[in-house]
């Protein structure tokens, strides 16, 4: 019935399984929806959808499928199908007060209903000019055993329902919450949290009880034994690209450093222009006074340290080929050199490149970079962070 | 069972067709939506309403999913077995029931509300996977086989600190609680203080959506913050014509029961400043 709807759905993205799409029937099926559209459209988010991110695509699929369902009109229904008599009587008990129905009861006939039904239709019809009464794809007939599924209807029966002239999934009010939203440091300190390695370090707080039954076992009294509570021991090296073309990203930057800050507990970062060189610094004001050399860091952090470079990589290419090539002083050795030594020291490394995605190809020195790295690059989003905390553990 | 409107708790359709589909379908149900929108509320109002038991667990990030089924206090046993007492032979003395176990053992049909679930570990929803679904558990050390008596309305909160597992989604009915419009908004308000003052409600929602509307608030202000704030108004007795001395003034009188960060402050004594010089 709605599998047009289910595979539209998928189609656009939105991850429904078979799962879902039976509880939501089964939700139909117990007439949860009530014959109202709204009411379907909420039963269907509610089963369907679960993430709020989704609510705007799925408020437009929504619309698509079930737009225009309204217009049909009831008549044309009964007129062209032969329906179920209990679907019938229920509409019945919708639309007739009890005499009403009782006086067509006394007289016993279903034609006799059918006739009383249809005239009470019209009339409504009428009187409300038409706009109001309307079938739409709501709900499902409670008589699943039947075979049959007349798609629901709704029967306006409040007056207040109908002042909403515009129908909720139409307003497409959770369009901001759509993807694209703004990352700010707690959804980056999230993505960051999937880095962890679990260690036990430090003073012995928490209770050992392996160690302590087996102990006490040994023993033969009681023999408590405790060890250090587990963290996250796991160990980051960031390097920093600032100035020129970065200045662009400075506050998207700040806050990846301040996400990163707060989650590692070991992290290290230094700063650098464009290219690593044989020189980083610490601070941005001395930089040509207080420059580290780059050597001793590769000596001084080990392998266990996981490396990440944060940089647009758009340069020149001689940036990173050439002897002498760097735009600020002169390079003994190519950028190049310098980005394989660090590579080969911390063999688990990213560059994380603040640009969008879709422009890296114009690049030649992204490209290069990327070649490098071997394809270890990401971009600075939600996904961009989770998939390099994924290359990175 | 249905769960409508009560009288302190204004709900809109769509939340209350979530609840009644959870409830008819005895599934569990995800609430999430702006800190203060009263989630954790819901589960409370749930329960009143529907004359129920309401049990709760609330997570830490430190909590782990079977200490909501059940503990087993083996210090105390090895300690009881120093001393020679009694209670050491069977195991079962030692076994302490979580919140699950007990919402599953109620008589009547209960309310589980688990609450914050984001806060815990990536893996404690995967954890309660089958548990939730099957509402049953096995404890090892009896290996005894706890199945709910009658099975519970389960809601769940998530404040969106992590993604939770699709496994798990799966399984629920999910509920986003939208921020409220001014109309609900001022339908809430006047249930929690029925007397207020038609104007002052009309110029305290004035003032505060368009607080809400200022760009780069790092944390919008909620119904929870505008029900603190309204009772610091009524408690202080504030004229309404003090709500909007001046219009140049950016920062509200009172304005700590709304504004929580101290950059969203300085944010409005900015926009103040700005506003004066112009």
């Amino acid at each position: 019935m709605y599998t047009n709807f289910f595979l539209d759905l998928k189609k656009f993205g939105i991850p429904v399984s078979i799962q879902e799409y039976l509880t939501f029937l089964e939700c139909l099926k117990n007439n949860l929806s009530e014959f109202e559209i709204e009411k379907f459209y909420f039963l269907a988010r509610a089963t369907l959808v679960k993430h709020e991110k989704f609510f705007d695509r799925f408020d437009q699929i929504f619309s698509s499928n079930f737009s225009g369902y309204e217009k049909i009109n009831i008549k044309t229904i009964i007129d062209k199908i032969e329906l179920p008599k209990e679907w019938l009587e229920k509409l019945a008990e919708k639309l007739l007060n009890k005499d009403q129905l009782n006086e067509i009861k006394s007289l016993g006939s279903f034609e006799k209903l059918m006739e009383t039904l249809k005239k009470r239709l019209e009339e409504q019809k009428g009187r409300h000019q038409g706009g109001n009464k309307w079938v739409g794809t709501a709900g499902t007939s409670p008589f699943g055993a039947y075979g049959y599924n007349p798609e629901g209807i709704r029967i306006g029966q409040q007056e207040s329902r109908h002042k909403k002239a515009v129908k909720v999934w139409d307003k497409r009010i959770f369009k901001n919450l759509d993807e694209n939203r703004e990352i700010g440091t707690r959804s980056m300190k999230i993505a960051l949290k999937r880095l962890r390695m679990w260690a036990r370090n430090g003073l012995d707080e928490e209770l050992d009880l392996d160690n302590t039954i087996a102990s006490t076992a040994r023993s033969g009294f009681l023999d408590i034994k405790t060890r250090p509570e587990k963290e996250n021991a796991v160990k980051i090296l960031i390097f920093f690209d600032v100035g020129g073309s970065m200045d662009a990203y400075v506050s998207k930057i700040q806050e990846l450093f301040s996400a990163a800050r707060s989650a590692f507990k070991h992290i290290e970062y230094y700063y650098f222009h464009n290219c690593l060189y044989e020189g980083v610094w610490k601070n941005n004001r001395r930089r040509w006074e207080e420059q580290i050399s780059t050597f001793d860091l590769i000596h001084k952090f080990n392998k266990d340290y996981k490396c990440i470079f944060v940089g647009d990589a758009a340069m020149s290419p001689y940036e990173i080929e050439m002897v002498g090539g760097a735009n600020e002083h002169h390079n003994n050795e190519s950028g190049r050199t310098w980005l394989e030594r660090a590579r080969s020291q911390w063999p688990n490394n990213i560059w994380i490149n603040p640009t969008h995605e879709d422009y890296w190809q114009y690049t030649q020195s992204t490209l290069m970079l990327q070649e490098i790295f071997d394809n270890r690059m990401v971009p600075l989003t939600l996904n961009g962070l989770d998939e390099g905390m994924r290359l990175l553990n | 069972m249905e769960f409508k409107n009560t009288e302190n708790y204004i709900t809109t359709k769509d939340l209350e067709m979530a609840v009644n589909a959870a409830i008819n379908l005895e599934k569990p149900l995800l609430i999430k939506g702006e800190p203060g929108t009263g989630k954790t509320e819901l589960a409370k109002q749930v329960a009143l309403k529907l004359g129920l038991e309401l049990f709760e667990w609330n997570i830490k990030s430190t909590t782990k999913a079977h200490q909501g089924l059940y503990e087993y206090d083996a210090v105390s046993r090895l300690r009881d077995s120093q001393l020679g007492d009694k209670k050491v032979n069977d195991i079962k003395n030692y076994i302490n029931k979580g919140t699950i176990w007990m919402a599953f053992s109620s008589e009547e049909r209960a309310v589980l509300l688990i609450d914050e679930i984001d806060k815990a570990d990536i893996e404690f929803p995967n954890d309660l996977l089958h548990e939730l679904d099957k509402m049953k558990f096995l404890i090892y050390e009896t290996g005894e086989i706890i199945s709910a008596k009658k099975r519970p309305i389960v809601i769940i909160t998530s404040n969106n600190e992590k993604e939770l597992p699709d496994a798990f989604l799966r399984r629920c009915f999910f509920h986003y609680i939208q921020f409220p419009d001014q109309e609900t908004l001022a339908k809430i308000i006047n249930v929690h203080f029925p007397k207020i003052k038609n104007n002052l409600l009309q110029s305290a929602l004035e003032i505060f959506f368009e607080i809400r509307e200022v760009p780069g608030l790092k944390k919008k202000p909620s119904t929870s913050e505008i029900l603190d704030w309204i009772k610091l108004l009524l408690v202080e007795d504030i004229p309404v014509s003090d709500l909007k001395k001046d219009p140049k003034d950016m920062l509200p009188i009172l304005y700590g029961a709304l504004l929580k960060n101290e950059q969203d402050v300085q944010l409005f004594e900015k926009l103040a400043f700005i506003n004066r010089n112009r």
